[in-house]
Protein backbone atom coordinates (compact mmCIF):
# COMPACT_ATOMS: atom_id res chain seq x y z
CA UNK A 1 0.00 0.00 0.00
CA UNK A 2 2.73 2.00 1.03
CA UNK A 3 5.23 1.13 -1.89
CA UNK A 4 2.37 1.78 -4.42
CA UNK A 5 1.54 5.71 -2.86
CA UNK A 6 5.19 5.95 -3.29
CA UNK A 7 5.36 4.56 -6.85
CA UNK A 8 2.25 6.78 -7.55
CA UNK A 9 4.18 9.93 -6.04
CA UNK A 10 7.39 9.46 -7.98
CA UNK A 11 5.39 8.85 -11.42
CA UNK A 12 3.21 12.17 -10.47
CA UNK A 13 6.65 13.88 -9.36
CA UNK A 14 8.64 13.39 -12.86
CA UNK A 15 5.79 14.10 -14.72
CA UNK A 16 5.32 17.43 -13.34
CA UNK A 17 9.46 18.15 -13.41
CA UNK A 18 8.58 16.83 -17.35
CA UNK A 19 6.15 19.19 -17.47
CA UNK A 20 8.03 22.43 -16.55
CA UNK A 21 11.11 21.42 -18.76
CA UNK A 22 9.14 20.91 -21.31
CA UNK A 23 7.39 24.80 -20.74
CA UNK A 24 11.17 25.90 -20.33
CA UNK A 25 11.81 24.09 -23.68
CA UNK A 26 9.02 25.38 -25.34
CA UNK A 27 10.15 29.33 -24.47
CA UNK A 28 13.39 28.98 -25.46
CA UNK A 29 11.62 27.52 -28.66
CA UNK A 30 9.83 30.74 -28.99
CA UNK A 31 12.96 32.97 -28.20
CA UNK A 32 14.86 30.96 -30.87
CA UNK A 33 12.06 31.09 -33.29
CA UNK A 34 11.77 35.05 -33.11
CA UNK A 35 15.63 35.88 -33.24
CA UNK A 36 15.15 33.06 -37.03
CA UNK A 37 12.11 35.06 -38.36
CA UNK A 38 14.02 38.06 -39.34
CA UNK A 39 15.37 35.71 -42.39
CA UNK A 40 11.95 34.46 -43.09
CA UNK A 41 10.54 37.84 -43.21
CA UNK A 42 13.30 39.21 -45.14
CA UNK A 43 12.14 35.66 -47.83
CA UNK A 44 8.60 36.69 -47.49
CA UNK A 45 8.01 34.22 -50.27
CA UNK A 46 8.36 31.23 -48.16
CA UNK A 47 5.90 32.87 -45.93
CA UNK A 48 3.26 33.62 -48.54
CA UNK A 49 3.95 29.77 -49.64
CA UNK A 50 2.93 28.55 -45.98
CA UNK A 51 -0.45 30.81 -45.50
CA UNK A 52 -1.13 28.64 -48.78
CA UNK A 53 -1.05 25.32 -47.18
CA UNK A 54 -1.99 26.47 -43.50
CA UNK A 55 -4.51 29.35 -44.55
CA UNK A 56 -6.15 29.13 -48.24
CA UNK A 57 -6.55 25.00 -47.53
CA UNK A 58 -8.11 25.24 -44.40
CA UNK A 59 -10.91 27.49 -46.16
CA UNK A 60 -13.31 24.69 -46.85
CA UNK A 61 -13.60 23.70 -43.36
CA UNK A 62 -13.69 27.19 -41.96
CA UNK A 63 -16.50 28.43 -44.54
CA UNK A 64 -18.43 25.00 -43.93
CA UNK A 65 -18.60 24.87 -40.75
CA UNK A 66 -19.08 28.61 -40.36
CA UNK A 67 -21.83 28.66 -42.03
CA UNK A 68 -23.64 25.66 -40.00
CA UNK A 69 -23.15 27.52 -36.94
CA UNK A 70 -24.19 30.53 -37.66
CA UNK A 71 -27.53 28.80 -39.09
CA UNK A 72 -27.45 26.74 -35.84
CA UNK A 73 -27.40 30.22 -33.71
CA UNK A 74 -30.07 32.02 -35.78
CA UNK A 75 -32.42 29.35 -35.27
CA UNK A 76 -31.55 28.67 -31.12
CA UNK A 77 -31.31 32.63 -31.22
CA UNK A 78 -34.89 33.15 -32.76
CA UNK A 79 -36.08 30.32 -30.42
CA UNK A 80 -34.82 32.07 -27.24
CA UNK A 81 -35.58 35.72 -27.79
CA UNK A 82 -39.38 35.07 -29.49
CA UNK A 83 -39.85 34.15 -25.43
CA UNK A 84 -39.03 37.58 -24.55
CA UNK A 85 -40.93 39.27 -28.23
CA UNK A 86 -37.29 40.51 -29.17
CA UNK A 87 -36.89 38.28 -32.52
CA UNK A 88 -35.86 41.11 -34.34
CA UNK A 89 -32.72 41.05 -32.59
CA UNK A 90 -31.58 38.03 -33.72
CA UNK A 91 -29.29 39.24 -36.29
CA UNK A 92 -27.36 41.44 -32.88
CA UNK A 93 -27.33 37.89 -31.09
CA UNK A 94 -25.34 35.92 -34.03
CA UNK A 95 -23.11 38.64 -35.10
CA UNK A 96 -22.22 39.13 -31.23
CA UNK A 97 -21.35 35.80 -30.47
CA UNK A 98 -19.73 34.78 -33.50
CA UNK A 99 -17.21 38.70 -33.33
CA UNK A 100 -16.37 37.99 -29.70
CA UNK A 101 -16.50 34.36 -29.04
CA UNK A 102 -17.20 31.83 -31.37
CA UNK A 103 -15.28 33.03 -34.84
CA UNK A 104 -11.69 33.18 -32.98
CA UNK A 105 -12.44 30.26 -30.75
CA UNK A 106 -14.08 27.63 -32.53
CA UNK A 107 -12.09 28.91 -35.97
CA UNK A 108 -8.59 28.51 -33.93
CA UNK A 109 -10.00 25.27 -32.47
CA UNK A 110 -10.22 23.77 -35.90
CA UNK A 111 -7.22 25.50 -37.51
CA UNK A 112 -5.31 23.44 -34.45
CA UNK A 113 -7.08 20.74 -35.76
CA UNK A 114 -6.43 20.99 -39.36
CA UNK A 115 -3.10 23.02 -39.75
CA UNK A 116 -1.51 22.48 -36.26
CA UNK A 117 -1.69 18.73 -36.54
CA UNK A 118 -0.51 18.79 -40.18
CA UNK A 119 2.39 21.46 -39.59
CA UNK A 120 3.52 18.85 -36.22
CA UNK A 121 3.20 15.82 -38.45
CA UNK A 122 4.89 17.52 -41.57
CA UNK A 123 8.13 19.13 -39.09
CA UNK A 124 7.71 15.44 -37.29
CA UNK A 125 8.62 13.37 -40.33
CA UNK A 126 10.93 16.07 -41.83
CA UNK A 127 13.22 15.49 -38.16
CA UNK A 128 12.76 11.62 -38.40
CA UNK A 129 13.60 11.45 -42.34
CA UNK A 130 16.76 13.56 -41.34
CA UNK A 131 16.05 16.43 -43.62
CA UNK A 132 16.75 18.70 -40.76
CA UNK A 133 19.88 17.47 -40.07
CA UNK A 134 20.50 17.76 -43.67
CA UNK A 135 20.02 21.47 -43.90
CA UNK A 136 21.26 21.98 -40.83
CA UNK A 137 24.61 20.56 -42.54
CA UNK A 138 24.27 22.51 -45.58
CA UNK A 139 24.35 25.37 -43.31
CA UNK A 140 20.76 26.32 -43.44
CA UNK A 141 19.26 26.96 -40.09
CA UNK A 142 15.79 24.71 -40.16
CA UNK A 143 14.62 27.42 -37.63
CA UNK A 144 14.75 30.08 -40.32
CA UNK A 145 14.00 27.97 -43.52
CA UNK A 146 11.31 25.62 -42.05
CA UNK A 147 10.03 26.75 -38.59
CA UNK A 148 9.55 30.68 -38.92
CA UNK A 149 7.30 30.43 -42.13
CA UNK A 150 5.10 28.33 -40.86
CA UNK A 151 5.09 30.08 -37.54
CA UNK A 152 4.40 33.43 -39.31
CA UNK A 153 2.27 32.06 -41.94
CA UNK A 154 0.21 30.81 -38.66
CA UNK A 155 -0.30 34.05 -37.57
CA UNK A 156 -1.12 35.90 -40.58
CA UNK A 157 -3.62 33.25 -41.49
CA UNK A 158 -5.53 32.67 -37.75
CA UNK A 159 -7.21 36.12 -38.20
CA UNK A 160 -7.98 35.77 -41.44
CA UNK A 161 -9.12 32.93 -41.24
CA UNK A 162 -11.58 33.95 -38.06
CA UNK A 163 -12.78 36.99 -39.99
CA UNK A 164 -13.90 34.38 -42.73
CA UNK A 165 -15.71 32.33 -40.33
CA UNK A 166 -17.21 34.91 -38.45
CA UNK A 167 -19.02 36.52 -42.03
CA UNK A 168 -19.90 32.78 -43.08
CA UNK A 169 -21.86 32.59 -39.64
CA UNK A 170 -23.61 35.89 -39.77
CA UNK A 171 -24.79 34.88 -43.28
CA UNK A 172 -25.64 31.68 -41.73
CA UNK A 173 -27.71 33.39 -39.11
CA UNK A 174 -29.53 35.47 -42.45
CA UNK A 175 -30.47 32.41 -44.13
CA UNK A 176 -31.99 31.69 -41.07
CA UNK A 177 -33.80 34.64 -39.39
CA UNK A 178 -34.54 36.59 -42.84
CA UNK A 179 -34.84 33.99 -45.60
CA UNK A 180 -36.23 30.81 -43.92
CA UNK A 181 -37.86 32.60 -40.65
CA UNK A 182 -38.66 35.79 -41.75
CA UNK A 183 -37.15 38.22 -39.77
CA UNK A 184 -37.38 41.92 -41.41
CA UNK A 185 -34.52 42.13 -43.22
CA UNK A 186 -33.82 45.82 -42.91
CA UNK A 187 -34.07 45.65 -38.95
CA UNK A 188 -31.87 42.21 -38.97
CA UNK A 189 -28.95 44.35 -40.51
CA UNK A 190 -29.53 47.78 -38.92
CA UNK A 191 -29.89 46.05 -35.09
CA UNK A 192 -26.63 44.45 -36.09
CA UNK A 193 -24.64 47.73 -36.96
CA UNK A 194 -25.96 49.49 -34.02
CA UNK A 195 -25.35 47.06 -31.54
CA UNK A 196 -21.64 46.04 -33.10
CA UNK A 197 -19.01 48.09 -31.95
CA UNK A 198 -15.60 48.30 -34.30
CA UNK A 199 -13.14 48.16 -31.59
CA UNK A 200 -14.66 46.47 -28.55
CA UNK A 201 -16.32 44.11 -30.62
CA UNK A 202 -14.53 43.34 -34.04
CA UNK A 203 -10.92 44.15 -32.46
CA UNK A 204 -10.97 42.25 -29.51
CA UNK A 205 -11.96 38.90 -31.72
CA UNK A 206 -9.05 40.11 -34.04
CA UNK A 207 -6.76 40.25 -31.03
CA UNK A 208 -7.89 37.05 -29.84
CA UNK A 209 -7.43 35.29 -32.83
CA UNK A 210 -4.12 36.88 -33.54
CA UNK A 211 -2.94 35.17 -29.68
CA UNK A 212 -4.21 31.92 -30.88
CA UNK A 213 -2.66 31.74 -33.74
CA UNK A 214 0.76 32.30 -31.85
CA UNK A 215 0.09 29.80 -29.19
CA UNK A 216 -1.47 27.15 -32.15
CA UNK A 217 1.43 27.70 -34.43
CA UNK A 218 4.01 27.54 -31.37
CA UNK A 219 2.97 24.58 -30.18
CA UNK A 220 2.49 22.78 -33.58
CA UNK A 221 5.79 23.48 -34.85
CA UNK A 222 7.65 22.75 -31.25
CA UNK A 223 5.82 19.33 -30.75
CA UNK A 224 7.16 18.69 -34.47
CA UNK A 225 10.43 19.73 -33.61
CA UNK A 226 10.79 17.99 -30.58
CA UNK A 227 9.22 14.45 -31.66
CA UNK A 228 11.06 11.26 -31.23
CA UNK A 229 11.90 10.37 -34.77
CA UNK A 230 9.50 7.22 -34.91
CA UNK A 231 6.48 6.28 -36.32
CA UNK A 232 5.36 6.35 -32.56
CA UNK A 233 7.05 9.32 -31.73
CA UNK A 234 5.11 11.70 -34.85
CA UNK A 235 1.92 10.33 -33.99
CA UNK A 236 2.32 11.22 -30.21
CA UNK A 237 3.36 14.96 -30.83
CA UNK A 238 0.16 15.51 -33.45
CA UNK A 239 -2.18 14.38 -30.62
CA UNK A 240 -0.08 16.50 -28.18
CA UNK A 241 -0.58 19.78 -30.82
CA UNK A 242 -4.64 19.07 -30.84
CA UNK A 243 -4.83 18.34 -27.10
CA UNK A 244 -2.60 21.24 -26.12
CA UNK A 245 -3.60 23.73 -28.83
CA UNK A 246 -7.41 22.98 -28.12
CA UNK A 247 -6.55 23.70 -23.54
CA UNK A 248 -4.11 26.77 -24.36
CA UNK A 249 -7.32 28.24 -26.64
CA UNK A 250 -9.40 27.65 -24.77
CA UNK A 251 -7.66 28.99 -21.20
CA UNK A 252 -6.31 31.91 -23.44
CA UNK A 253 -9.93 32.96 -24.12
CA UNK A 254 -10.77 33.06 -20.57
CA UNK A 255 -8.05 35.27 -19.63
CA UNK A 256 -8.48 37.73 -22.77
CA UNK A 257 -12.28 37.60 -21.95
CA UNK A 258 -11.50 38.54 -18.40
CA UNK A 259 -8.69 41.61 -19.68
CA UNK A 260 -11.01 42.57 -22.61
CA UNK A 261 -14.23 43.08 -20.57
CA UNK A 262 -15.10 46.86 -20.14
CA UNK A 263 -18.05 46.46 -17.40
CA UNK A 264 -17.46 47.52 -13.66
CA UNK A 265 -17.47 44.92 -11.40
CA UNK B 1 48.82 17.38 -45.63
CA UNK B 2 45.81 16.27 -43.89
CA UNK B 3 42.07 17.87 -44.03
CA UNK B 4 40.47 16.29 -41.42
CA UNK B 5 42.71 15.18 -37.63
CA UNK B 6 40.83 13.31 -35.16
CA UNK B 7 42.83 13.29 -32.05
CA UNK B 8 41.99 11.06 -29.45
CA UNK B 9 38.73 12.09 -29.33
CA UNK B 10 36.11 10.49 -26.72
CA UNK B 11 32.51 10.82 -27.13
CA UNK B 12 29.61 9.50 -25.43
CA UNK B 13 25.83 9.06 -25.23
CA UNK B 14 24.52 10.05 -21.55
CA UNK B 15 26.74 7.59 -19.63
CA UNK B 16 27.23 4.95 -22.55
CA UNK B 17 30.75 5.85 -24.30
CA UNK B 18 30.59 5.52 -28.06
CA UNK B 19 34.48 6.42 -28.67
CA UNK B 20 37.02 6.14 -26.88
CA UNK B 21 40.49 7.97 -27.52
CA UNK B 22 39.77 7.52 -31.49
CA UNK B 23 42.56 9.10 -33.52
CA UNK B 24 42.41 9.24 -37.30
CA UNK B 25 43.98 11.16 -39.85
CA UNK B 26 42.03 11.87 -43.60
CA UNK B 27 44.84 13.19 -46.23
CA UNK B 28 43.98 15.72 -49.07
CA UNK B 29 42.16 14.56 -52.32
CA UNK B 30 41.65 10.81 -50.47
CA UNK B 31 38.57 8.81 -50.35
CA UNK B 32 39.09 7.38 -46.53
CA UNK B 33 36.77 4.65 -45.68
CA UNK B 34 35.55 4.14 -41.74
CA UNK B 35 34.14 0.37 -41.55
CA UNK B 36 32.85 -1.31 -38.10
CA UNK B 37 29.94 -2.80 -37.02
CA UNK B 38 26.72 -1.69 -36.77
CA UNK B 39 26.96 0.79 -33.39
CA UNK B 40 30.40 0.66 -33.36
CA UNK B 41 30.32 4.52 -33.49
CA UNK B 42 30.64 5.61 -37.46
CA UNK B 43 27.90 7.57 -37.66
CA UNK B 44 28.62 9.77 -34.37
CA UNK B 45 32.20 10.25 -35.46
CA UNK B 46 30.86 11.77 -39.18
CA UNK B 47 28.14 14.01 -36.90
CA UNK B 48 31.32 14.86 -34.86
CA UNK B 49 33.42 15.91 -38.08
CA UNK B 50 30.40 17.92 -39.04
CA UNK B 51 30.50 19.87 -35.87
CA UNK B 52 26.67 18.23 -34.74
CA UNK B 53 28.04 16.52 -31.63
CA UNK B 54 30.84 18.01 -29.43
CA UNK B 55 33.69 15.65 -28.36
CA UNK B 56 33.54 14.94 -24.46
CA UNK B 57 37.88 15.17 -24.77
CA UNK B 58 39.90 15.29 -27.63
CA UNK B 59 39.91 18.21 -30.77
CA UNK B 60 38.65 17.13 -34.41
CA UNK B 61 40.18 19.67 -36.62
CA UNK B 62 39.02 20.33 -40.28
CA UNK B 63 41.00 22.37 -42.77
CA UNK B 64 43.07 23.58 -39.84
CA UNK B 65 40.16 24.63 -37.55
CA UNK B 66 39.01 23.12 -34.55
CA UNK B 67 35.43 21.85 -35.29
CA UNK B 68 33.50 22.29 -31.70
CA UNK B 69 35.23 25.80 -30.72
CA UNK B 70 33.82 27.39 -34.06
CA UNK B 71 31.31 29.64 -33.39
CA UNK B 72 27.67 29.30 -35.03
CA UNK B 73 29.03 31.64 -38.38
CA UNK B 74 32.26 29.87 -38.07
CA UNK B 75 30.73 26.23 -37.85
CA UNK B 76 28.35 27.42 -40.95
CA UNK B 77 30.72 29.24 -42.78
CA UNK B 78 33.14 25.49 -42.38
CA UNK B 79 29.59 23.72 -43.32
CA UNK B 80 29.32 25.88 -46.94
CA UNK B 81 32.77 23.69 -47.88
CA UNK B 82 31.50 19.98 -46.39
CA UNK B 83 28.99 18.33 -47.69
CA UNK B 84 27.08 14.89 -46.02
CA UNK B 85 25.20 12.20 -47.83
CA UNK B 86 22.74 10.47 -45.59
CA UNK B 87 22.09 6.64 -45.42
CA UNK B 88 18.57 7.63 -47.13
CA UNK B 89 19.37 10.12 -48.96
CA UNK B 90 17.11 12.64 -46.68
CA UNK B 91 16.12 14.59 -49.61
CA UNK B 92 13.33 17.41 -49.36
CA UNK B 93 10.14 15.21 -49.79
CA UNK B 94 8.16 18.78 -50.92
CA UNK B 95 10.62 19.95 -53.83
CA UNK B 96 11.03 17.98 -57.26
CA UNK B 97 14.60 16.35 -57.69
CA UNK B 98 15.78 19.74 -59.58
CA UNK B 99 14.97 21.60 -56.61
CA UNK B 100 16.42 19.57 -53.98
CA UNK B 101 19.47 19.92 -55.99
CA UNK B 102 19.12 23.75 -56.30
CA UNK B 103 18.73 24.15 -52.73
CA UNK B 104 22.29 24.74 -51.87
CA UNK B 105 23.02 27.02 -54.47
CA UNK B 106 19.60 29.36 -54.46
CA UNK B 107 20.55 29.65 -50.30
CA UNK B 108 24.35 30.18 -50.78
CA UNK B 109 25.32 31.36 -54.30
CA UNK B 110 23.77 33.95 -54.87
CA UNK B 111 23.69 33.41 -58.95
CA UNK B 112 21.01 33.79 -61.64
CA UNK B 113 18.50 31.25 -61.95
CA UNK B 114 19.97 30.33 -65.31
CA UNK B 115 23.42 29.65 -63.69
CA UNK B 116 21.97 27.67 -61.32
CA UNK B 117 19.68 25.34 -64.12
CA UNK B 118 23.25 24.98 -65.87
CA UNK B 119 24.99 23.80 -62.39
CA UNK B 120 21.85 21.76 -61.31
CA UNK B 121 21.52 19.58 -64.73
CA UNK B 122 25.65 19.64 -64.97
CA UNK B 123 25.40 17.77 -61.60
CA UNK B 124 22.50 15.30 -62.44
CA UNK B 125 23.90 14.58 -65.58
CA UNK B 126 27.27 13.56 -64.30
CA UNK B 127 24.84 10.51 -61.47
CA UNK B 128 23.17 10.66 -64.90
CA UNK B 129 19.81 11.04 -64.06
CA UNK B 130 19.05 14.49 -66.25
CA UNK B 131 16.10 13.16 -67.31
CA UNK B 132 14.30 12.99 -63.93
CA UNK B 133 14.88 16.54 -62.74
CA UNK B 134 11.29 16.84 -62.84
CA UNK B 135 10.13 13.67 -60.62
CA UNK B 136 9.25 14.05 -57.31
CA UNK B 137 11.82 12.04 -54.32
CA UNK B 138 8.64 10.11 -54.05
CA UNK B 139 8.89 8.20 -57.52
CA UNK B 140 12.32 7.28 -57.50
CA UNK B 141 13.69 4.39 -56.54
CA UNK B 142 16.76 3.61 -53.02
CA UNK B 143 19.00 3.88 -55.58
CA UNK B 144 17.73 7.17 -57.79
CA UNK B 145 17.02 8.64 -54.09
CA UNK B 146 21.03 8.73 -53.08
CA UNK B 147 22.00 9.55 -56.84
CA UNK B 148 20.02 12.54 -56.82
CA UNK B 149 21.66 13.35 -52.76
CA UNK B 150 25.14 12.57 -54.22
CA UNK B 151 24.43 15.38 -57.00
CA UNK B 152 23.06 17.29 -54.46
CA UNK B 153 25.96 16.93 -51.89
CA UNK B 154 28.29 17.97 -54.62
CA UNK B 155 26.68 20.76 -56.17
CA UNK B 156 28.66 23.47 -53.98
CA UNK B 157 32.00 21.46 -55.46
CA UNK B 158 32.77 20.88 -51.73
CA UNK B 159 36.31 20.35 -50.09
CA UNK B 160 35.13 17.10 -48.09
CA UNK B 161 32.09 15.00 -48.53
CA UNK B 162 31.30 12.97 -45.87
CA UNK B 163 29.03 9.49 -46.68
CA UNK B 164 27.06 7.54 -44.51
CA UNK B 165 26.30 4.34 -45.01
CA UNK B 166 25.91 5.30 -49.05
CA UNK B 167 25.27 1.26 -50.07
CA UNK B 168 22.92 0.69 -47.59
CA UNK B 169 19.78 -1.40 -48.98
CA UNK B 170 21.01 -0.93 -52.59
CA UNK B 171 20.86 -3.46 -55.26
CA UNK B 172 24.03 -5.05 -56.69
CA UNK B 173 24.09 -2.79 -59.76
CA UNK B 174 23.34 0.63 -58.06
CA UNK B 175 25.87 -0.41 -55.42
CA UNK B 176 28.53 -0.38 -58.14
CA UNK B 177 27.27 3.21 -59.86
CA UNK B 178 27.18 4.81 -56.23
CA UNK B 179 30.62 3.66 -55.43
CA UNK B 180 32.06 4.34 -59.02
CA UNK B 181 30.37 7.86 -58.72
CA UNK B 182 31.70 8.57 -55.40
CA UNK B 183 35.45 7.74 -56.60
CA UNK B 184 34.83 9.51 -60.22
CA UNK B 185 33.15 12.61 -58.42
CA UNK B 186 36.05 13.34 -55.97
CA UNK B 187 38.79 12.83 -58.08
CA UNK B 188 36.68 15.46 -60.58
CA UNK B 189 36.33 18.05 -57.64
CA UNK B 190 39.49 17.35 -56.24
CA UNK B 191 37.55 16.78 -53.37
CA UNK B 192 38.22 14.72 -49.93
CA UNK B 193 35.81 11.84 -49.20
CA UNK B 194 34.92 10.04 -45.94
CA UNK B 195 32.70 6.98 -46.34
CA UNK B 196 31.27 5.45 -43.18
CA UNK B 197 29.92 1.44 -44.10
CA UNK B 198 29.88 -1.75 -43.24
CA UNK B 199 30.21 -2.67 -46.97
CA UNK B 200 33.18 -4.28 -46.97
CA UNK B 201 33.49 -5.60 -50.64
CA UNK B 202 32.75 -2.41 -52.43
CA UNK B 203 34.48 0.16 -50.29
CA UNK B 204 37.29 -2.05 -50.91
CA UNK B 205 37.47 -0.97 -54.70
CA UNK B 206 36.84 2.39 -54.31
CA UNK B 207 39.09 3.84 -51.44
CA UNK B 208 42.75 4.60 -50.34
CA UNK B 209 42.60 3.96 -46.99
CA UNK B 210 40.42 2.35 -44.51
CA UNK B 211 40.03 2.58 -40.79
CA UNK B 212 38.67 -0.30 -38.63
CA UNK B 213 36.55 0.78 -35.50
CA UNK B 214 35.41 -1.36 -32.78
CA UNK B 215 34.62 -0.68 -29.42
CA UNK B 216 35.16 3.06 -29.10
CA UNK B 217 38.50 2.70 -31.12
CA UNK B 218 40.68 2.43 -34.11
CA UNK B 219 41.21 -1.60 -34.20
CA UNK B 220 42.72 -2.16 -37.50
CA UNK B 221 43.94 0.50 -40.55
CA UNK B 222 45.71 0.52 -43.92
CA UNK B 223 45.25 0.22 -47.27
CA UNK B 224 43.05 -2.29 -49.25
CA UNK B 225 45.81 -4.57 -49.88
CA UNK B 226 46.70 -4.34 -46.34
CA UNK B 227 43.91 -5.00 -44.95
CA UNK B 228 43.01 -8.08 -47.34
CA UNK B 229 46.55 -9.45 -45.91
CA UNK B 230 46.09 -8.59 -42.26
CA UNK B 231 45.81 -11.15 -39.67
CA UNK B 232 44.40 -8.84 -37.47
CA UNK B 233 41.31 -11.05 -35.48
CA UNK B 234 38.56 -8.41 -35.61
CA UNK B 235 39.59 -7.11 -39.01
CA UNK B 236 39.98 -10.46 -40.14
CA UNK B 237 36.35 -11.48 -39.20
CA UNK B 238 34.86 -8.37 -40.31
CA UNK B 239 36.37 -8.62 -44.26
CA UNK B 240 35.67 -12.42 -44.07
CA UNK B 241 32.41 -11.53 -42.63
CA UNK B 242 32.85 -14.62 -40.00
CA UNK B 243 29.94 -14.81 -37.45
CA UNK B 244 31.50 -15.38 -34.23
CA UNK B 245 34.72 -14.04 -33.37
CA UNK B 246 36.53 -11.45 -31.39
CA UNK B 247 32.85 -9.36 -31.64
CA UNK B 248 30.68 -11.81 -30.36
CA UNK B 249 27.28 -13.18 -31.99
CA UNK B 250 25.32 -12.77 -28.22
CA UNK B 251 24.72 -10.16 -27.05
CA UNK B 252 25.74 -9.75 -23.22
CA UNK B 253 23.46 -11.74 -21.22
CA UNK B 254 23.09 -13.89 -18.35
CA UNK B 255 23.71 -18.13 -18.94
CA UNK B 256 21.55 -19.55 -21.16
CA UNK B 257 21.29 -22.47 -18.39
CA UNK B 258 19.81 -19.83 -15.52
CA UNK B 259 17.73 -17.80 -18.11
CA UNK B 260 15.51 -21.17 -19.63
CA UNK B 261 16.06 -22.77 -15.91
CA UNK B 262 18.04 -25.12 -16.83
CA UNK B 263 20.72 -24.83 -14.00
CA UNK B 264 17.95 -25.40 -11.01
CA UNK B 265 16.64 -28.17 -12.51
CA UNK B 266 19.80 -29.70 -13.60
CA UNK B 267 20.73 -29.28 -9.57
CA UNK B 268 17.76 -30.39 -8.56
CA UNK B 269 17.97 -33.55 -10.84
CA UNK B 270 21.93 -34.05 -8.91
CA UNK B 271 20.23 -33.48 -5.52
CA UNK B 272 17.64 -36.00 -5.72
Amino acid sequence: MLDRARRTLVRLGHNFIDNVWRVGAMTRFFFILMVASGTSLRRFRLVMREVYFTGVLSLIIIVVSGLFVGMVLGLQGFETLQTYGAQDSVGVLVALSLLRELGPVVAALLFASRAGSAITAEIGLMKATEQLTAMDMMAVSPMARVIAPRFWAGVISMPLLAAIFSAMGIFGGYLVAVVMIGVDNGTFWSQMQAAVDFRYDVMNGVVKSIVFGIAVTVIATFEGFDAPPTAEGVSGATTRTVVSSSLAILSLDLVLTALMLRGDY
Amino acid sequence: MNLVEIDAVNFGYGRRPVLEGISMRVPRGKVVAIMGGSGCGKTTLLRLIGGQLRPGKGAIRVDGKVVHELDRDGLYALRRRMSMLFQFGALFTDMTVFDNVAFPLREHAGISEEMVRDLVLMKLEAVGLRGAHNLMPSELSGGMARRVALARAVVMDPMLVMYDEPFAGLDPISMSVVGSLIRRLNDALGATSIIVTHDVVESMQIVDYLYFVAEGRVVGEGTPQQIRETQLPVVHQFVHGETDGPVPFHYPAPSYDEDVGLAAARAEAAHA
